[in-house]
């Protein structure tokens, strides 16, 4: 029997010629990281550890992201203790201002490459996979002992196979079609597993579609999702990789736990309601239901790279935001806000009335920055809606792909772009 | 390894890290800080109402979502001893094994179970007894390695054992 491209990647990380899900295995790690609220506790966990020294500090980064520019005394000093230790052990430090969101801002400056293992002290370290790389979340405990040692015991996960054929109507994202996998298997529908994304309609996403698709492999619990690395892998990582890097095809008789197939000339656009991301209706029945919003969210791991900012803003071009609806921009990486900024992008979301703010997760995660009030309804990218995830616990979150959002903005209620 | 008892609190499916410990209060993992705000966002009166030794029993994926340590960490904070589910979210599951939180899987005790019960969880054998209702169900056993982790006290001990062996200094 033949493997997949995630044990593979596994049999190779951990010496072995063939490796089969639920194998426990001592597994080599390329490449870690953790961010400004999971950082102090893994610094915290390498010094009880007492090794002196990270495993390579050229693979260890510290990206701060949730609460940038520090929101707060006790998040400064959050910040201080990353920034301390990264200067003391010549580790990857991306401050407020220099990076942004670490799924986004680790792939497209080619620190994670194919045939990667990847431990992120972060549940949507998923994100990467995209690139056909493992990458898996892992608390701080965890990644603490992979920055320390350079190996984390993992187990094999079984593969789960979504192969997606036909061609897309014209307003139907990768969002889309996560979110409508979400909704048919459940939130715990990949519980342990990876998922890997194949098929004709995968192929024709670029690298930005394909991180949104890997980034919600979180919201239906599995521990990786994978793209087979193709032409259009390899023009995004050839021009940034700061390492060589390997291609690892599944085998044509590699088993599959369970395999999933949706012809996506069938499926439109969708948002999932309150309070799951596997809630997932298609907007035009929310649409009529003339649903009323307060904030819409253009941002996050999800969906805040330069495609999701060029069609928000296409919309948003000549029209006003809705004088209900306060509608808040942030790009998910500096180089992505310094572009969107040159092409013009960010003048035309001002113009339109928008909230343009620095790159980072913001009311994403409901900690600082836009965060909702009691009873208030937002249409939001990101990836989780669950009570009290972007403030008070009786708010509301649709999630929706940029164009849904932006549409959404414009007309002050959950809306199909078609209706701009 | 130890035989625990408690009193029930008994949760539905999904139950995911942002309401176990909602974001706003991620700026710091000190337990004492945590503590008073755990479950605040799906039960606010958990905190009140839970006892040193209590158990937490809930459907399937406790624990999706978010990555933070912060939640088995504010769990333990309240003298929680223990989490029997229908499955848990797979970060949360490690989380909790590396703050020797234990967490076990066991669909039939979870059915059989509602709030108030009192449990006696074996942590060796993996039997679950419903003291309240006087039936006994066995949980999943622990995979040995996991096993070998939960006695050596978590994660950290166990590296920092391993690196006495190879010789590596270690505080
Ligand atoms: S944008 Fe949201 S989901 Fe992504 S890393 Fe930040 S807080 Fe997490």
């Amino acid at each position: 029997m033949g493997m997949t491209i995630a044990e593979k990647i596994l049999a190779a990380h951990s010496g072995r010629a063939r490796v089969s899900p639920g194998d426990l295995l001592q597994v080599k790690v390329d490449f870690t990281m953790a961010n400004d609220i999971t950082g102090p506790m893994a610094i915290r966990e390498v010094r009880n550890l007492g090794v002196g020294k990270v495993f390579d500090p050229q693979r260890v980064a510290l990206v701060m992201s949730h609460f940038v520019p520090s929101k707060d005394i006790a998040s400064a000093t959050n910040a201080k203790t990353c920034r301390q230790f990264a200067q003391e052990q010549g580790c990857i430090f991306f401050d407020a201002g220099k990076g942004g969101i670490e799924h986004t801002v680790l792939p497209a400056q080619g620190y994670v490459v194919p045939g990667d293992v990847y431990v992120g002290a972060d549940s949507h370290t998923t994100t990467v996979g995209a690139l056909g790389a493992f990458a898996a979340g892992f608390g701080s405990t965890d990644t603490a002992v992979a920055m320390a040692m350079g190996e984390l015991w993992m187990k094999v996960p079984p593969t789960l196979r979504f192969i997606y054929h036909g061609q897309p109507g014209r307003w139907l994202r990768s969002k889309d079609l996560i979110l409508h996998t979400i909704g048919q298997i459940g939130t715990d529908g990949a519980l342990y597993a990876c998922m890997q994304f194949e098929g004709e309609a995968v192929r024709a996403l670029s690298v930005e579609a394909r991180l949104t698709m890997c980034n919600m492999v979180a919201e239906a619990g599995g521990k990786a999702g994978i793209v087979p690395v193709d032409r259009v892998t390899l023009d995004y990582v050839r021009p940034v990789a700061k390492r060589p890097y390997t291609v690892y095809e599944p085998d044509p008789d590699a088993s599959y736990a369970a395999t999933y197939e949706f012809d996506v000339s069938k499926l439109e656009p969708v948002v999932a309601r309150p309070w799951s991301p596997g809630n997932v209706v298609p907007v035009r029945e929310v649409a009529r239901e003339k649903v009323e919003i307060d904030q819409v969210f253009i941002g996050s791991c999800t969906n805040a790279r330069m495609e999701d900012l060029r069609e928000a803003a296409e919309l948003m071009r000549g029209r006003q935001v809705h004088q209900r609806v306060r509608c808040i921009v942030m790009p998910a990486s500096v180089a992505v806000w310094n572009q969107a900024m040159k092409e013009g992008l960010l003048e035309a979301f001002a113009d339109a009335g928008c909230v343009v703010s620095t790159a980072g997760c913001g009311p994403c995660i409901g900690g600082f920055m836009g965060v909702l009030a009691e009873g208030e309804r937002c249409v939001s990218t990101s990836n989780r809606n669950f009570p009290g995830r972007m403030g008070h616990v009786k708010s509301e979150t649709y999630l929706a792909s940029p164009v849904v959002a932006a549409a959404s903005a414009i007309l002050g209620r959950v809306a199909h772009p078609d209706e701009v | 390894m130890q035989v625990l008892r408690g009193r029930v609190h008994r949760y539905g499916k999904n139950v995911d890290t942002d309401v176990i410990i909602p974001a706003r209060y991620l700026v710091t993992s000190d337990p004492d800080a945590l503590k008073p705000h755990c479950m605040e966002d799906i039960d606010p009166d958990f905190v009140g109402r839970v006892r040193p030794g209590d158990m937490i029993v809930a459907d399937t994926n406790y624990g999706c979502g978010s990555s933070r340590e912060h939640a088995p960490i504010a769990i333990k904070a309240n003298g929680v001893s223990c989490i029997v589910a229908k499955s848990f979210g797979r970060i949360f599951f490690r989380n909790s094994i590396n703050q020797g939180l234990p967490v076990l899987e066991c669909p039939e005790a979870v059915d059989a179970t509602q709030a108030g019960d009192e449990l006696e969880v074996d942590l060796g054998t993996g039997n679950i007894t419903n003291l309240t209702r006087r039936q006994t169900f066995k949980a999943a056993p622990f995979e040995p390695f996991v096993l070998e982790l939960l006695q050596a006290g978590g994660l950290i001990p166990y590296t920092q054992r391993k690196l006495r062996q190879r010789g590596v200094a270690s505080s």
